[in-house]
């Protein structure tokens, strides 16, 4: 296929998973600001955005980090390349432009979700809670990903859409749960306090997966389980385990597809030797947000030779 | 008279660029007026792509050049026997109607004083000596200053300036005579130089003008005559940038730095 | 002013809408409201919309699409067939001659400078031969109706006539909807016209190809308010729509970027004006065309659809000479007649316009899309005032025809059925072959009593049946 069309697939899916993870952020933030805190000043708010690696363009525009703002910033504004807003807009662009390899019901929930956003931006802020903000994106994020899964031809346009979302999700999952480290950093000694369980508890929430821990872990929260669950265990869906697996199944159809090995092959399978060498204690050894680091570099490179091998057509 | 040509031209680039692709009107024709004895162009990295003569006469040859590359280097050497045939453009083969050369381009655009200046042919005995009056104008309005123009000054801007080179001389020319509906064409090419030295005009581009019975006939108003055994000839087209001995587009967001040297020797074998 | 109305002659209903007019009067004003809303919805969802050129307003604007089907007999089809062919055939003899030795100039048949001071003359191709000749490989003929037997060809579209795709969809859109009408009716099928289209494109492959000819339809990009269309009939024919970035020339030939590295293309159906296709040979500023590209061209490495040059065959001023092409390098009369047409390039013809500038349509000559013209009947005398003006300032721009009588044909509007003016434009498939498919695209001006069909100008699209024997 073009490498071209294949771009286009590839970031339509990173745009859809990106608007989803924007939702669940700004979810994980507004029940962290409705916990007491133990200074009574702290703004989660900004430990969001330090998650989304966008405070300074947010700085810019906007002088507090008043919920509203960041409400502003990370759903409405067009300025904001990754304002969920933003990747509904470009997702479906990108839909129009490869219309024909995408089937009717991909392009229908593509456009739906289009054209609901032109009616939610005409309606006054007044009447839009965050939550159904939050919920309206999770709830089309999922049609698109469910027309995907449910029509579409298992050819190479398919592998790179789970190629964009496999991507994109392991980078999202890597930053979400490095949130915690942005609000817990300057309290790091107490460790282990009821704060800090909450704080995991509500990632896990926002996450649509605590449920899913407590069938699988069952017994009290601890840091240790939660790193396993949400980074090692191949059951979890946002896992990075999970998305790696996902990106190596994806490349390794392509390579056999197209009988071409290439360097994503390489960084995919280097990445998933990482995590499956990882355990809880070694990653907190380390220290979280190093590991985190680390793996979204990682992840960053693995797209770059995506990119180099596939999208940009300079083979 | 035996010219040997060495024509150099060197791009650099700031970044490396993904690929280049150019299109050559490097390689002169066989007439009665020149014979090409000898002739070779290459392409630094490059790979020779379509090749064929043109509608107007002219060798065009494709070239292109996988990157990443940050120089690329495109060498003309040859050697041309060629006879003074006082201007005139005998035994070329060539299939474009001479009435397309009565349109204008961008860079001949009849306007400013052009009009005005076309004028001293009115009422010339002749479609010769219209030229010949009209080129000896040309020769006059712009006294020959190298710097004072740019590849994309326009024939009506030199005019104004009153000071140009070889490029802004054609220019010139062509657009007059087609306000006189001569047909008139830019030729590229080389030059001998003299024994003054001009260096610069190796490289050099001159007009050709349509005369009934004579057919294309070179005026050089930059040097007040007409093409003789010192010149050969490249490449023609409406103006300077249809006729262009090169044209290029490289794959970068950078720029590019040209470099070009050419050297014209008279030779005895 | 008169006009013939296809569906009645005097109170009689012509045989060819018989089953029509029942179909008509069984319909409850209801259900035809619901029906108009589900075509719409349909067009909107398979997102037909197009984007009208300088207007702002809603860029997924759709055209809108009437029900009520335009018919033509067997009979009537024959002759048209006929006629476009021929003029087709004609056009792409004359093109081949003007970059050849241009015998028709040099018979004194056709003013040279009308040609070789053209815009749309290339020389780039002079002495160049396309591959099979052939140089417009999708002749679109703008053909209007003034009474039974009486047709005219109102222009020529050489290089790459748009609109196909609602003939094709206007049809599905009629057989889903109305399922009985064609069972009743036998109606020649028009689907057969991507298989016809790519057959024909695979017709002109360059010598150099080796094996099945790759095809690639050309596109601006999809802001370019035919995107739909060229991404439609790329999907119909199963080959890759490219933008110019996708395309690039390596050695002799031109590849494709492909996920799997660089893919040979061997026929490029271009849907781009000749200015922009290679910066190195035309405008040095585009940036929607592959740079080489020409070369690659006339060194016989691809085949490009329509040719570069193609143009200059549908010049309003050269389109006076269709007739005159169709005898010389035909030897036959022309089935299909010119409309009247003053150039005003020449002195006795401007005057004559100037004249009866109220009476007159009068058209740019490089114009296209219903834009820069005057309908005197129509217009205000200060519109007319400052038309004259217009030409005034640039005779050789313009050309005059007399206000035709179009043909109407019943149309659904608000009050119910109204006869609504159209024209007709039939594609015409020039390759190894030549091909017509039994139809075309009618376009209907809704406003009622306008003679403007442009989609651009507030036209709509009908289905076009043309009967079975």
């Amino acid at each position: 296929m073009l490498s071209r069309t294949a771009d286009n697939l590839y970031w339509i899916a990173r745009y859809m998973e990106r608007a989803e993870t924007l939702a669940r952020l700004l979810e994980v933030g507004a029940r962290m600001s409705l916990l007491p805190t133990a200074q009574g000043f702290r703004n989660e708010w900004e430990s969001i955005l330090n998650a989304t690696g966008q405070t300074a363009a947010f700085q810019k525009k906007y002088d507090s980090f008043a919920q509203r703002n960041i409400e502003s910033f990370l759903f409405f504004d067009r300025d904001n390349a990754s304002s969920i807003a933003s990747c509904i807009t470009a997702a479906r662009e990108n839909g129009r432009i490869v219309r024909t390899a995408l089937t009717g019901q991909v392009w229908d929930a593509l456009n739906t979700a289009f054209q609901e956003l032109r009616q939610i931006e005409r309606t006054p802020r007044s009447q839009l809670e965050l939550s159904r903000l939050t919920d309206w994106t999770v709830k089309h994020t999922a049609m698109v990903r469910g027309a995907i899964d449910a029509t579409l031809l298992r050819n190479d346009g398919y592998d790179f859409l789970n190629l964009g979302f496999a991507i994109e999700r392991a980078d999202a999952t890597a930053r979400i749960i490095d949130v915690k480290y942005y609000v817990l950093l300057p309290r790091a000694g107490v460790i282990g306090a009821g704060a800090e369980n909450d704080q995991w508890a509500m990632l896990l929430r926002a996450l649509n997966l605590n449920r899913a821990f407590h069938w699988a872990y069952g017994g009290d929260l601890t840091a240790a389980k939660i790193a396993h669950f949400l980074i090692l265990n191949p059951a979890c869906p946002r896992a990075l385990m999970t998305c790696g697996q996902e990106i190596s199944t994806a490349l390794t159809h392509l390579a056999s597809l197209y009988g071409r090995q290439t360097e994503a092959q390489t960084r995919a399978a280097a990445l998933i030797d990482g995590l499956n060498a990882a355990t809880p204690e070694a990653i907190f050894d380390e220290g979280l947000h190093d590991f985190l680091s680390r793996f979204i570099a990682e992840t960053a490179g693995l797209a770059g030779a995506v990119h180099d091998s596939y999208l940009s057509g300079d083979m | 008279m035996l010219l040997l040509i060495d024509h150099l031209t060197r791009y650099r680039y700031d970044a490396p660029v993904r690929g280049v692709v150019q299109s050559h009107r490097l390689t002169p024709s066989t007439h009665d007026g020149q014979q090409v004895i000898d002739w070779q162009v290459t392409v630094s990295g490059g790979v020779a792509g379509g090749g064929f003569r043109d509608g107007a006469g002219d060798f065009v040859q494709g070239w292109s050049v996988k990157g990443p590359v940050s120089e690329i280097e495109v060498r003309v050497r040859g050697k041309v026997a060629t006879t003074d045939l006082a201007g005139v453009l005998r035994g070329h083969r060539e299939s474009v109607p001479v009435e397309a050369y009565l349109r204008d381009s961008k860079l001949t655009e009849p306007a400013g004083g052009l009009g005005t200046l076309a004028k001293v042919a009115e009422g010339a005995e002749n479609r010769l000596s219209a030229a010949h009056l009209l080129s000896r104008t040309v020769t006059e309005a712009v006294t020959y200053t190298p710097g004072a123009t740019k590849a994309h000054t326009t024939a009506a801007e030199a005019l104004e300036a009153g000071e140009g080179v070889c490029q802004d001389h054609a220019h010139i020319l062509c657009a007059v005579a087609r306000a006189n509906l001569i047909p008139a064409r830019y030729v590229s090419g080389y030059l001998l130089a003299d024994d003054e030295g001009k260096a610069h005009q190796a490289a050099h581009a001159w007009a050709e003008l349509w005369i009934p019975g004579l057919g294309w006939v070179g005026f050089d108003a930059a040097n007040a005559c007409c093409p003789d055994a010192r010149y050969v000839r490249l490449g023609s087209g409406l103006d300077a940038a249809e006729a262009a001995p090169i044209r290029g587009s490289a794959r970068s967001t950078g720029s590019e730095i040209l470099d070009v040297t050419v050297a014209v020797l008279a030779t005895q074998q | 002013m008169t006009y013939f109305n296809e569906m009645y002659e005097r109170d009689q209903t012509r045989p060819p809408y018989a089953g029509l007019a029942a179909w008509m009067q069984a319909m409850p004003a209801d259900l035809r409201i619901q029906k108009q809303a589900e075509a719409e919805a349909l067009f909107r969802r398979i997102g037909i919309t197009f984007a009208v050129y300088g207007e702002g307003g809603d860029p997924d604007r759709l055209i809108p699409f009437d029900m009520f089907p335009r018919v033509f007999t067997h009979a009537e089809w024959a002759k048209l067939d006929r006629g476009i062919k021929q003029r087709a055939r004609a056009l792409n003899a004359f093109l081949t001659d003007v970059y050849g030795r241009g015998e028709i100039i040099r018979a004194g048949r056709i003013p040279a400078n009308l040609v070789y001071q053209n815009e749309a003359y290339e020389r780039a191709v002079c002495g160049f031969v396309p591959p099979k000749g052939v140089y417009s490989h999708i002749v679109g003929i703008d053909i209007v109706r003034t009474g039974p037997t009486d047709f005219y060809v109102l222009e020529d579209n050489c290089r790459t006539p748009s609109g196909v795709s609602y003939m094709l969809e206007s049809r599905e859109m009629m057989m889903r909807m109305f399922p009985d009408l064609f069972r009743e009716t036998r109606i020649e099928p028009v689907d057969r016209y991507h298989d016809l289209l790519r057959r024909t494109l695979k017709s002109v492959a360059p010598a150099k190809c080796e094996g099945d000819p790759t095809v690639v339809i050309l596109t601006p990009g999809h802001f370019n308010s035919a995107y739909y269309e060229h991404s439609f009939l790329a999907d119909l024919m199963g080959v890759e729509l490219v933008e110019g970035a996708d395309l690039f020339v390596d050695g002799a030939f031109v590849y494709m970027r492909t996920t799997e590295g660089p893919k040979r293309v061997d026929v490029i159906y271009r849907r781009i004006d000749d200015a922009f296709l290679d910066p190195l040979c035309f405008r040095p500023d585009s940036m929607l065309g592959v740079p080489g590209l020409m070369d690659v061209y006339r060194s016989g490495g691809v085949s490009i659809c329509s040719a570069p040059g193609a143009g200059v065959a549908d010049d309003k001023a050269v389109y006076t000479y269709v007739p005159e092409m169709v005898r010389f390098y035909l030897g036959e009369e022309p089935i299909l007649q010119n409309v009247p047409t003053w150039k005003c390039a020449e002195e006795g013809d401007l005057k004559h316009v100037l004249a009866n500038l109220g009476e007159l349509v009068v058209k740019e000559v490089h114009g296209s899309g219903g834009y820069g013209m005057l309908v005197g009947p129509k217009s205000t005398r200060d519109e007319i005032e400052t038309f004259r003006l217009k030409i005034l300032k640039d005779p050789s721009n313009y050309i005059a025809q007399p206000t035709l009588s179009l043909s109407t044909t019943p149309t659904f509007v608000e009050e119910g059925v109204a006869p609504r003016h159209v024209d007709l434009r039939p594609y015409c498939l020039v390759g190894e072959r030549i091909e017509l498919v039994p139809g075309g695209l009618t376009r209907v001006a809704l406003r009622e009593g306008s003679l403007v069909v442009n989609s651009s100008q507030g036209g709509g699209v009908k289905d076009t049946w043309v009967l079975a024997e």
